[in-house]
């Protein structure tokens, strides 16, 4: 038998809230051994990510965790700080999904690698500086010993992402623990990473545990599956047999979780109804009264579009490509330059009070379901807020039917809509998104990553759901997105960016099956290849 | 999530759930209720006006039974007796009221009765028994107990009516002081991150200038021009105060406008004034609560500051610093002066102070 760095035996992790003991993990057993990838894969609140941090001792002050989490002999649950800090940072350490975050601003890369050498490796600071050079070469950052100096800030989403695998690395560890490593980075560049994970993976031979809600990504890097649902694992087994054969039924609907289907195309006849030509958008950046000129940023750079009644244009591209910037420019949410015509109308020239009649026709709905609604408005007041500044003269009591109706609409409960946004899941929230924009009976609906958030599944009700209010209210959709797969179910048409110019434009089949520029091969490549 | 209740639980039900599990902050709160009870009813029912004089009980300690004390009625009796200009033969209790026997050289006039009922300590005083000769009068007169549970000052008024005077004045300069350097700070930093911009500088430049106007200075500016004026207070310090809301309010509108849900907002056509009075303001209401509760604190003491320079509260009102302040000159002799209105003084900043740390951290939205 290989040898077993981790085994967990009936690990509870439990919360004090306010609503009484919550349950995040409900016992649940694994190993992992050595030199091999264990893939924990579930949507979010099925306590993988909880599981993980109760082993790692680092549970939010409300959380205990229960059980036996055995790392060579020791049991880490329970474990004193002092001692579980001998093992966790150098035996098992950890990488977590958002690299903006998890990099102290304040502190050059080169001194945060050396940091935890020195400390645990009990190494002077010329070694640890050779060893920190050594593993930013590992992760392939070029040009590292000139890195070492550079500020998080300086460097890319990826690149930071490398740097904290680097970090995690640096002590030789034998379990590295990876928390949704990839998944607030742009498809291209995940793919670049997870790739390095992997060989660095099969290089040292060391454990990983790789945490996701994205069974693609783990078709790529698991040796071994646990699924987890509501705090407990439903199935586990080797990776090519729960993708041939899915015995769990929930297995089997994260497997077909992907969204499908196409969408119907307008009639070549349709008029149009949003057409912007030549648009232009440019920051300042920084300058003033003694700072000198400012430096300008084209975000959007000569884009053209024409949307058609009951058409949806898909925009893609890597992040600051300009994407959601054109799409906030056409809706004038930010000043540009270029011709926006709506209706057959100029509307590039509109003062704030010119264009509010025309903004209940002209929607948008935002990525994060999260920060989108108030925190500090119901439900139904969210939803409705549109009709307080176009139609004003209806009673309160008419805006809570509509709000009702509204929610209905995207098969919500009704009776939900004097609850508060946190007490919803990301899904229900971007349904109550949705909601504030068509209540108004918009024409054109801009929809900014609205299922980037969102778990597989919930993404396919999404993209369901609106599929469905388009046919039904003969909406046009600008539809943005870094995730092809939802674009090709979505769109009739497709425009891919990169550093706010137009790529390539052209129907999904051509776009995604024939792509002819470069850019947009590699963008395929990376969403596609499994 | 699963429970079907029809009514939402809002960010503030969820808050006021985590402050009623922090006992300090609850107690504080208790605490407060019951001093702000005491100085709104207090007064009326301690007995005592709060700028009645007692003559007769200049500056005497606190004490749980009455006065007159059984061991000072003789002098007292003596010093009436010589105030009416009579020769005290003899005096004695008998029952419940005392009996007096007085003489003099000139027939005594039997309004001298009124010489007692002027006392402080009697009251009710009769005739009882007049000699032919009018020479000599036995006067029978009732023993008036007045209790003075925190003593009285150096004019002989009644400490704990005065004390709980005082906190009227303390605590509604807290809060209304309090109140206007909030309406003031949050609309002005509001409106100034909001606006952004040349009208942000502007209105920021506005409130380093004032910044740089040395408080005490400003205060006897306002005073000179003005004169002395309870109002004028309140301004003063609410003027001042409302720089540190507005600049920490703007921090806040600064972050809050670039949330998604304003940008929702204003996608859906809503007005600036919607935006910040639907979006904005609420969201950081959970700041200024706390702000508020370590605002007042700061109030409260800067009215005291200013009493004790003699620029605050005029006699015979009084505020909790003007006592402290006459209090420090007695410590010596009656150190009850200071005693009593510094405990009411600084229990109710700790309490504040508490209410504060406690809605700071279950306002904090990283602990939810």
């Amino acid at each position: 038998m290989a040898d077993r760095i981790l085994s967990l035996e009936d690990v509870k992790v439990r919360f004090r809230t306010l609503d009484g003991v919550v349950e995040a993990v409900k016992g649940v057993s694994l190993h992992v051994e050595a030199g091999e990838t264990l893939a924990i894969v579930g949507e979010s609140g099925s306590g993988k990510s909880q599981l993980m941090m109760a082993v790692m001792g680092l549970l939010a002050g409300n959380g205990e965790a229960e059980g036996v989490a055995d790392y060579r002999g020791t049991n880490l649950i329970g474990l004193s700080k002092t001692k579980l800090n001998t093992i966790r940072g150098r035996k098992i350490t950890m990488i977590f999904q958002e690299p903006m975050t998890s990099l102290d601003p304040l502190f050059t890369v080169g001194s945060q690698i050396v940091e935890p050498i020195i400390r645990h490796q009990k190494v002077g600071a010329a070694v640890a500086k050779d060893r920190a050079i050594e593993m930013l070469r590992l992760v392939r950052i070029p040009d590292p010993e000139r890195r070492m100096a550079s500020y998080p800030h300086e460097l890319s989403g990826g690149e930071r992402q490398r740097v904290m695998i680097a970090m995690a690395l640096a002590n030789d560890p034998d379990l590295l623990i990876a928390d949704e490593p990839t998944t607030a980075l742009d498809v291209t560049i995940q793919a670049e990473i997870l790739e390095l994970m992997a060989g660095l993976q099969r290089r040292l031979g060391m454990g990983m545990v790789f945490i996701t809600h994205d069974l693609n990504i783990i078709k790529r890097i698991a040796g071994r599956v646990c699924v987890m649902r509501r705090g407990e694992i439903v199935e586990e087994g080797e990776m090519a047999d729960i993708f041939a054969r899915p015995r769990h039924p929930y297995t089997k609907a994260l497997l077909e979780a992907e969204p499908t289907g196409r969408k119907a195309p307008p009639p070549a006849n349709a008029p149009k109804i949003l057409d912007g030509t030549d648009m232009r958008v440019t920051f300042k950046i920084g300058g003033g009264f003694l700072a000198g000129p400012p430096i300008l940023l084209k975000a959007v750079d000569r884009v053209s579009l024409t949307l058609r009644r009951g058409q949806t244009i898909g925009i893609v591209g890597e992040s600051g490509s300009g994407k959601s910037t054109l799409a906030r420019a056409l809706l004038r949410l930010i000043p540009s330059e270029g011709a926006i015509t709506f209706d057959g109308r100029n509307i590039a020239g509109l003062g704030r009070n010119a264009m509010r009649p025309l903004r209940r026709q002209l929607q948008i709905v935002l990525q994060d379901p999260f920060g989108s609604l108030s925190p500090r408005m119901t439900a139904g007041h969210i939803v409705t807020e549109g009709l307080l500044v176009h139609e004003p003269s209806i009673t309160s009591r008419q805006r809570d039917a509509r709000a009702a109706q509204a929610l209905e609409e995207v098969q919500l409960d009704a009776a939900l809509r004097n609850r508060y946004p946190h007490e919803f899941s990301g899904g229900q929230r971007q349904r109550i998104a949705i909601a504030r924009a068509i209540i108004l009976k918009p024409k054109v609906v801009v929809l900014d990553e609205p299922t980037s958030a969102l778990d597989r599944q919930v993404q396919k009700q999404i993209v369901e759901l609106l599929r469905g209010l388009q046919a039904h209210n003969d909406l046009s959709y600008l539809f943005i997105s870094h995730d092809l797969a939802v674009v090709r179910a979505m769109a009739d048409h497709i425009l891919v960016m990169k550093d706010g110019r137009l790529v390539e434009q052209g129907s999904p089949d051509e776009v995604m099956d024939h792509p002819r520029e470069d850019y947009t091969r590699r963008l395929m490549a990376a969403a596609f290849a499994a | 999530m699963t429970d079907a209740v029809s009514k939402g639980r809002s960010l503030w039900a969820d808050a006021w759930g985590r402050l009623k599990a922090n006992r300090a902050a609850v107690w504080s709160g208790v605490y407060l209720a019951v001093i702000v009870a005491l100085c709104l009813v207090g007064p009326n029912l301690t007995g005592h006006q709060f700028s009645t004089i007692y003559q007769s009980y200049v500056r005497v300690p606190p004490s749980l039974s009455a006065y007159p004390k059984p061991q000072s009625l003789d002098a007292e009796i003596k010093e009436v007796a010589k105030r009416a200009h009579l020769d005290l033969k003899e005096w004695g209790a008998k029952g419940d009221r005392i009996f007096v026997t007085v003489t003099s050289a000139k027939p005594i006039d039997p309004r001298v009765t009124r010489y007692l009922d002027r006392s402080d300590s009697f009251e009710d005083s009769k005739v009882e028994n007049r000699s032919d000769d009018g020479l000599s009068m036995t006067i029978s007169t009732a023993v008036k107990y007045i209790h003075f549970y925190f003593g009285t000052d150096t004019s002989g008024r009644d400490l704990l009516t005065r004390t709980l005077i005082a906190g009227r004045v303390s605590l509604a300069v807290g809060l209304l002081a309090g109140v206007v350097a909030v309406l003031i700070g949050v609309l002005y930093g509001a409106i100034s991150g909001f606006a952004g911009g040349k009208t942000d500088e502007v209105m920021m430049r506005i409130v380093d200038i004032l910044y740089s106007l040395p408080f005490t200075f400003f205060v006897i500016m306002l005073v000179v021009f003005f004169g002395r004026n309870f109002m004028l207070m309140f301004i003063a310090i609410g003027a001042v105060l409302w720089l540190d809301m507005s600049r920490i309010v703007r921090g806040q509108t600064l972050s809050i406008k670039r949330q998604e849900f304003v940008l929702a907002a204003e996608a859906l056509g809503v007005g600036s004034t919607g935006v910040l009075l639907r979006h904005i303001v609420p969201n950081m209401l959970g700041p200024i609560i706390i702000y508020v509760t370590l605002l007042i604190p700061q109030v409260i003491i800067l009215e005291s500051f200013l009493s004790y320079l003699g620029l605050g509260v005029q006699e015979p009102m009084s505020s909790w610093g003007v006592q402290i302040s006459q209090g420090s000159r007695n410590m010596e002799g009656a150190a009850w002066l200071l005693i009593f209105p510094s405990f009411f003084l600084t229990s109710t900043l700790f309490a504040l102070n508490f209410i504060g740390d406690g809605l700071r951290d279950t306002l904090d939205p990283k602990d939810r």
